[in-house]
């Protein structure tokens, strides 16, 4: 078996399985290995499913051997520990749901089974999905593979630093302001944020239902579009599922980028964007001209108030969502409750996160009565404004590109301690979610050794034309096959 | 906007929150800091606006046929919960 059978790509890994160069088996204990050997630097995992995943590769095997199965079989996978998994523990990242073994899988991991993944685990995330360096997890933070004492970003930290070390071939995120492209991003791996409504959030926690969307964290954009392709489609358990047939993701790469017009927003290129990490931008940019595409200087006016309208309609919807945690039909429940108010106050208070309860409150303030219009409905008239501001660019351009982040990942414990400062971290992610479209992070390029990542956006539903774009940018250059040191 | 005390007192009961003495300070100076960042909003004209409900245009919920499409698995669901008697969710006694 080869030495860097880790290092394949899902296409790779897919034709090595079906031509019998190696089996699921061997595949999934390699990565089970890497996982356990990580495990006590990176803590990228809550929960390692090592005789599930045994026993689903032998199944896998099986397959493989009479010729039957999905696109995927035999291929590893993390899920996101967001994910309902059945029979296995889904904690969310809280000791809420330390104690909660789902009775079902949720639509996008059934929809990978059927395709022939084995789970390898679930991995570590931010508590509920808030926060932008996996700090607030109830298992610990994880650390970013190309430098432990730094944040995978969050909170798909688990999912990203996975990839990153190659401790999965894939994995599934989920992204509500940027948790999929900004831990994507400070790994130097692929995240994609596909079109609110592609992919089923049933099954999936909820933290803000309007904004919330599941999707991928992949090496390549290739890798990418071979899972959408999978997880993508209609459910009608998810009442905001969008009927519209998947198209071939992985067919419609490669078409020529010439002509291609591109955004370059005025507000992406701000102060607040470090000098270095400017640079990469602009020199993945060239690669683009290169390419034959246009670039165009544009603005939208009302985007720098995404972070404000976010803080407001996240909070809200979180507010209302995690009131189902109330310590009667699942979920931690404390000790020797005095009467029913005092059972659902003690078990909310232990089972969740300082920064959870801040959202919580955050959210029942901004909905309470007397501030519902003053805050809640600017916010909704807001996101309003930012998404008109985005028709109006896709207008005049095919995709807007720029930063995924403004830095490269950070110390853990440098912004713990100021909510703001954190928050600013998805100041430029935000506005994709705000207006429900498709948007991705690729790597191009390091700062002081640490990975930069490039954000392109599209219209609606253009989860292929973005795959393009981002699989010819790696064509041409061999960011996405870096890897730190230790794990190469 | 500086929030008292008393305020995050009343948000914590109204969100059933049982917070310890010690936190209410942090929540004080940190729903203070969000609420001014937030605050910026009110720069925005919005008079003509309408609020945007869903993120994707001229789409709404969906409603499906009143059919029965589910079998009944209390027992599996209930292997969650953290107190069950004869199929029944326990909690303290809320009728004297």
């Amino acid at each position: 078996m080869s030495v860097t059978l880790h290092r394949r790509t899902l296409a790779q890994l897919v034709a090595g399985l079906r031509a019998k160069e190696f089996s699921s088996v061997e595949l999934t204990r390699l990565f089970l290995d890497r996982i356990e050997a990580s495990q006590s630097t990176l803590n990228a995992f809550i929960s390692v499913t090592r005789e599930q995943a045994l026993t689903a590769a032998q199944a896998a095997d099986r397959d493989l051997a009479a010729s039957r199965g999905g696109a995927l079989t035999g291929v590893p996978i993390a899920h996101k520990d967001i994910f309902c998994t059945s029979g296995v523990k889904t904690s969310c990242g809280s000791r809420m749901l330390d104690n909660f073994v789902s009775p079902y899988d949720a639509t996008p991991v059934a929809k990978l089974k059927a395709a022939g993944v084995v789970m390898l685990g679930k991995a570590n995330m931010d508590e509920f999905a808030m926060g932008s360096s996996n700090e607030t997890s109830y298992y610990g933070p994880v650390r970013n593979p190309w430098n432990t004492a730094l944040v995978p970003g969050g909170s798909s930290g688990g999912s990203a630093a996975a990839v990153a070390a190659r401790l999965a071939p894939l994995a599934t995120a989920t992204d509500t302001g940027g948790s999929i492209r900004q831990p994507a991003a400070l790994c130097g791996v692929t995240g994609l944020k596909p079109t609110y409504g592609r992919v089923s959030r049933y099954g999936m926690i909820a933290f803000a239902s309007s904004l919330d969307q599941a999707g991928t964290i992949t090496a390549t954009a290739e890798d990418a579009a071979w899972v959408l392709r999978e997880m993508a489609g209609f459910d009608p358990n998810d009442s905001t599922s969008v009927d519209k047939p998947v198209p071939d993701y992985v067919a419609s790469l490669g078409q020529p980028l010439a002509g291609l017009k591109i955004g370059l927003l005025k507000e992406f290129f701000d102060k607040g964007l470090d000098p270095e990490n400017e640079r990469r931008i602009r020199e993945a940019l060239a690669v683009y001209e290169k390419l034959g595409a246009q670039l165009r200087e544009m603005s939208l006016p009302n985007l720098p108030l995404s972070v404000p309208a976010y803080y407001v309609v996240a909070p809200a919807e979180c507010s209302s969502n995690l009131a189902r945690f109330d310590g009667v039909r699942f979920g931690h429940r404390c000790k020797d409750p005095r009467d029913l108010m005092d059972l659902y106050k003690r078990s909310r208070g232990e089972g969740f996160g300082a920064e959870v309860k801040r959202r919580i409150m955050t959210g029942t303030y901004v909905l309470s009565a007397g501030y519902y219009d003053a805050y809640y409905l600017k916010a909704q008239k807001v996101r309003q404004l930012i998404t008109s501001d985005f028709t109006r660019a896709f207008g005049e351009v095919d995709v807007l590109i720029g930063p995924t982040t403004p830095t490269a990942a950070f110390e853990i414990g440098a912004k713990t301690s100021d909510p703001i400062t954190m928050y600013l971290n998805d100041i430029y992610t935000i506005g994709a979610n705000l207006a429900g479209l498709p948007a991705m992070s690729i790597p191009c390029g390091f700062t002081q050794g640490l990975p930069v990542g490039l954000q392109i956006i599209g219209p609606h539903f253009s989860e292929a034309k973005l795959l393009n774009v981002a699989h010819l940018y790696q064509r041409e250059t061999d960011w996405h096959t870096r890897v730190p040191e230790r794990y190469a | 906007m500086a929030l008292t005390r008393e305020q995050i007192e009343n948000i914590a009961h109204l969100a059933r929150l049982e917070l310890q003495p010690a936190e209410v300070p942090v929540y004080q100076t940190s729903l203070s800091a969000i609420l001014d960042f937030v605050g910026e909003l009110d720069r925005a004209d919005t008079a003509s606006v309408a609020p945007m409900a869903h993120p994707l245009p001229g789409l709404s919920q969906r409603l499906r046929p009143d059919a029965v499409t589910e079998q009944d698995h209390h027992e599996l669901f209930q292997e969650n919960a953290p107190q069950v008697a004869a199929g029944l969710y326990l909690v303290p006694k809320v009728i004297e």
